[in-house]
């Protein structure tokens, strides 16, 4: 299991010129990408799961490749199979929990009906423990079951990669601990390959197998996978 | 109530309907269109669809007759293959689209715009088509928004008047719409039929305007947080 980056991305704007030019490789399946806000880190993430382009490089996952300029290959966010959390977690407001975590099972071209939750949707929200709120709507239920939510609708597209994007840091610092350990043991559970993003030390330390610095557009101090990728 | 109040009163209600679901059609694709176009003739596109807002009605009219008219740059296309809207209640219903197009295509246009770009991509990385991400996630959280839009534009439809009036004439009937039935009534001096008529409008359009109140969803489920 690897997961092999190589990407570079001008930014225009004159004012503030900022190169992205990220590479790592690693075979680590708890990646940290640690660093402050303007680094480039959710640049990195958007960029491997489709939703923005770099100008050169490639993105591989396992042997699946995403993005290769020099062979052509640039697959739509749709064909990536990537889970993304987003920080806000991007939960659908017009839909039940039920409909959000059953959203990515079925890609059809019109909402399911919340009476008729696809049985790999229910497994899915019983183990996140949130059967009793399946049928309330995103803004009627609390933050850490929010960020469940959000979890349970990612992971049941079954995603090569599960990206997290500053999981933490819409909750209030008590739940955050406990957030912390649940993903740390999610991840145990499902040995699922995870690649987060924060700017938040905690974060790093808790959760990171391997914890990769991000400055200015460039990850500094990645020894550790050149020596893993050797 | 009698036959001269309700021919015109049903004629308006129908051309009305039918304006309004044509510009759910063509108004919601084009803003939606222009929502995530990104170019610099973004502005000139957009002056040029407000345009039936701001111009007098009969000018709406004559431009309608100039192109669609027999003699018309379309309208002789049209002609060949035996149709001709000028003088016909569905010239009435392209009248009234036409000036109902910008009430709905800004609406929409406002509502998808608000639409957080996370919920899209959210979607797109969950694996559904562009279409699928528009119907089901676009569209529903724009959905308010163009309700709105869609009820401005089809009381503005049933209020149409100088560009119908010019385009599908006045034909007691066929194309005698409420607003154009009041105009002739009082032109032909007949102020208690124009009353009862002005009345039956008036009540009407407070309909509408109640039945909008009922129709908008619930705001708790589209709230984000």
């Amino acid at each position: 299991m690897t997961l092999d980056i190589a990407i570079q991305r001008r930014l225009a704007d004159a004012e503030h010129p900022f190169e992205l030019d990220i590479r790592f490789r690693t075979r680590s399946r708890r990646v940290v990408i640690f660093g402050p806000s303007g680094a480039g880190k959710s640049l990195t993430l958007r960029a491997i799961a489709g939703l923005m382009t770099p100008e050169r490089g490639h993105i591989a996952v396992n042997d699946h490749v995403l993005f290769d300029t020099q062979r052509g290959v640039n697959l739509p966010p749709q064909r990536r199979k990537v889970g993304y959390l987003f920080q806000d977690y991007a939960l659908f407001p017009h839909l039940t929990v039920a409909q959000n975590v059953a959203f990515g099972i079925r890609t059809g071209v019109f909402n399911p009906s919340s009476r008729a939750i696809p049985e790999q949707a229910s497994r899915w929200l019983s183990a996140f423990e949130l059967d009793t709120v399946a049928r309330s709507y995103p803004s009627q239920i609390s933050g850490g079951q929010k960020q469940r939510v959000a979890l349970a609708r990612a992971l049941a597209t079954e995603p090569d990669v599960l990206l997290l994007d500053e999981p933490f840091a819409a909750l209030d610092p008590q739940l955050r601990m406990r957030m912390r350990k649940e993903l740390a043991a999610l991840q145990a559970k499902l040995d699922l390959q995870m690649l987060i993003i924060t700017h938040d030390p905690a974060d790093a330390e808790a959760l990171g197998e391997q914890v990769l610095e991000i400055r200015d557009g460039r990850i500094h101090g990645d020894e550790v996978a050149e020596a893993l990728a050797s | 109530m009698n036959v001269a109040v309700w021919v015109p009163l049903l004629l308006s209600l129908k051309v009305a309907l039918w304006a309004t679901g044509l510009n759910l059609i063509f108004g919601v694709a084009v803003a939606f269109g222009l929502s995530r176009w990104r170019s610099s003739w973004r502005d000139l596109v957009d002056s040029l669809l407000t345009l039936p807002l701001v111009l007098p009605p009969t000018v709406i009219g004559y431009y309608l007759l100039v192109l669609l008219g027999r003699r018309g740059v379309f309208g002789a296309v049209l002609e060949r293959w035996g149709i001709n809207p000028v003088f016909t209640w569905q010239g009435a219903v392209i009248a009234s689209t036409l000036v109902a197009f910008p009430l709905i295509q800004k609406a929409a246009r406002a509502a998808f715009e608000n639409v957080d770009p996370h919920l899209e991509s959210a979607a797109r990385v969950l694996g559904l088509s562009e279409l699928a991400v528009f119907f089901r996630v676009s569209l529903p959280l724009a959905a308010r928004g163009i309700t709105a839009g869609a009820l401005l534009a089809f009381a503005r439809a049933l209020g149409e008047f100088g560009a119908t009036l010019m385009f599908a004439g006045n034909l007691p009937g066929r194309t005698q719409t409420l607003s154009v039935a009041i105009f002739s009534a009082m032109a032909a001096g007949k102020d208690e039929g124009a009353t009862v008529l002005v009345v039956v409008a008036s009540v009407t359009c407070v309909a509408v305007l109640l039945i909008a109140g009922r129709l908008a969803p619930d705001r708790s489920k589209l709230r984000i947080t």
